[in-house]
């Protein structure tokens, strides 16, 4: 559904592979569909002609764009909450380290800046040791220094503990810094225009790789990556 | 210099504006008022705090004023309970389905405007004059008021909480207490303050209309009897006794449900 309530096709002949814990970022300009695709996913859309198909036991972390926290209950139960089962206290003091919220941890989301919040939904979020991470656009709207140090987060507790992840962004760096496999989307209705792999680790790759990749990915794609 | 001077003013008024002070205060300056008047007017009409004071310990200690405080508390109880249930549940189905709000709306608002005594009256009527009509016509008289705000809780859930629930597949129940019940707080909480007063006073004309005990019979009977002492003395009890609630019970349960509101970031 479009914002004003007509039937839009967001999304057509999509087909994409994903490897066992590997991290997927999907690219593509505003309103192309990655959210809605991310969403069907995650069962939270089901206006859509296909199947999902998940085994019955799989655990899905989702990430969004705002932390959507509950406001009435302290940043523990808010993680505790939605934990899998036999998440033990050592496994949230690992979590809440990991991510910076140690001593975060009794207080409400109200009394969290916009940065902590984000860091207790990525807490929250690898809680429940999913089979699949879904992020949707998780960093934006943050200043470029705490979404530096957010991805890099991510990265951190996704290495610790492996997961296949599926990001969506529109941030061309952000894409380059944290893909193993860079998908490009084509306007609405999207499908898949590009796969490309990019075999350096994550945390090897420094402003200047990302600058040279992103060079590259220029001069081949020049339409997808102008505007950023 | 001057700071110091603003601190000691600070401090005088803060003693005299702190919660507890002011209402005695208050308390006493009406006793006082009374007391003068009713010295004023030497009449029948208007005794004195100390005669109705007297009349209260007297019947608390060797009357019947404690049981007939008792029963009309019961009542109240009771009617607030099934009505605050029986209003939440249709408030709720009626702001989470629109089609059900379409059908029962209109009904809806004939309750609300049925009056109070009509709905006592014709409940005696059809179903005798006997407790379970009394409680029933009371509490009828509470739904609509419960249902239209509930339903305005139901219908102002955050939709991305919602969504939250979904994509962590939260339980139904865990989602229910984690997540709709809190939002709902504040509409289970307007609706309890307006329901508490409006109940008693309505419990009040339920008895004297139709109940062998209570203080609306009570009122009722020394209404007859033209005893104002007594009147006024079953009053200011029961005023007390609605407080006490007001202040032992509800503000500090409303204290611990918001305790998570207001924190400074």
């Amino acid at each position: 559904m479009g914002a004003d309530g007509t039937e839009l096709t967001a999304i057509r002949d999509f087909t994409l592979e994903l490897r066992p814990e590997s991290m997927t970022v999907l690219m593509g300009p505003s309103g192309c569909g990655k959210t809605t695709l991310l969403r069907i996913i995650a069962h939270l859309d089901d206006r859509f002609i296909g199947e999902v198909e998940f085994p019955s036991d799989a655990r899905i972390g989702f990430m969004f764009q705002e932390p959507r926290l509950l406001p009435w209950r302290t940043v523990r139960q808010n993680i505790e909450l939605v934990a899998a089962p036999g998440f033990t206290e050592e496994d949230l003091n690992w979590l809440a380290n990991a991510v910076g919220i140690a001593d975060m941890l009794p207080r409400y989301p109200q009394e969290l800046s916009l940065g902590l919040a984000r860091r207790v939904a990525l807490a929250r979020a690898f809680s429940t040791r999913p089979d699949l991470l879904l992020l949707d656009e998780p960093f934006v709207s943050l200043d470029e220094r705490t979404a530096d140090r957010l991805r890099r987060l991510l990265l951190e507790v996704w290495s610790e503990r492996p997961t296949t992840a599926l990001l969506v962004t529109h941030n061309a760096r952000e894409a380059i810094q944290l893909a193993d496999q860079l998908v490009l989307l084509a306007p609405r209705p999207t499908h898949v225009l590009a796969v490309e792999a990019i075999d350096i680790p994550q945390d090897k790759r420094d402003p200047k790789t990302i600058d040279k990749i992103h060079a590259d990915l220029l001069k081949r794609y020049p339409g997808n990556f102008s505007s950023l | 210099m001057s700071i110091t001077f603003a601190r000691a003013e600070t401090g005088r008024n803060l003693r005299l504006s702190r919660g507890p002070w002011v209402t005695i205060i208050s308390v006493a300056g009406f006793v006082l008022v009374w007391f003068v008047a009713a010295e004023i007017a030497q009449s029948r009409l208007l005794p004195g705090p100390a005669a109705v004071m007297h009349y209260i310990y007297e019947e608390s200690t060797q009357g019947n004023m404690l049981a007939e405080l008792g029963i009309t508390l019961w009542r109240v109880v009771a009617s607030f309970i099934v009505a605050m249930i029986i209003g939440s549940a249709f408030g709720l189905a009626m702001g989470q389905m629109p089609a059900l709000n379409r059908v029962l709306d209109p009904w809806l608002i004939v309750l609300l405007n049925l009056p109070a005594l009509v709905i006592i009256i014709l409940a005696y009527v059809w179903f005798g004059l006997n407790e379970a009509a009394a409680i029933g016509a009371v509490a009828l008289n509470k739904i609509p008021n419960v249902i239209v705000t509930l339903r305005e809780g139901a219908r102002s859930l955050d939709p991305g909480l919602n969504e939250m629930a979904r994509a962590y597949r939260m339980t139904p129940w865990s989602k229910f207490h984690n997540v709709t019940l809190p939002q709902l707080q504040p509409y289970f909480a307007a609706a309890s303050r307006t329901g508490i007063s409006l109940i008693w006073k309505i419990v009040l004309v339920v008895e004297l209309l139709g109940r062998p005990n209570g203080v609306g019979f009570e009122l009722h009977l020394n209404f007859q009897l033209f005893n104002v002492t007594a009147i006024l003395g079953y009053t200011l009890a029961f005023v007390a006794v609605m407080l006490a609630i007001e202040y032992l019970l509800v503000q500090p349960l409303e204290r611990y449900s918001t305790r998570w509101r207001n924190k400074p970031v």
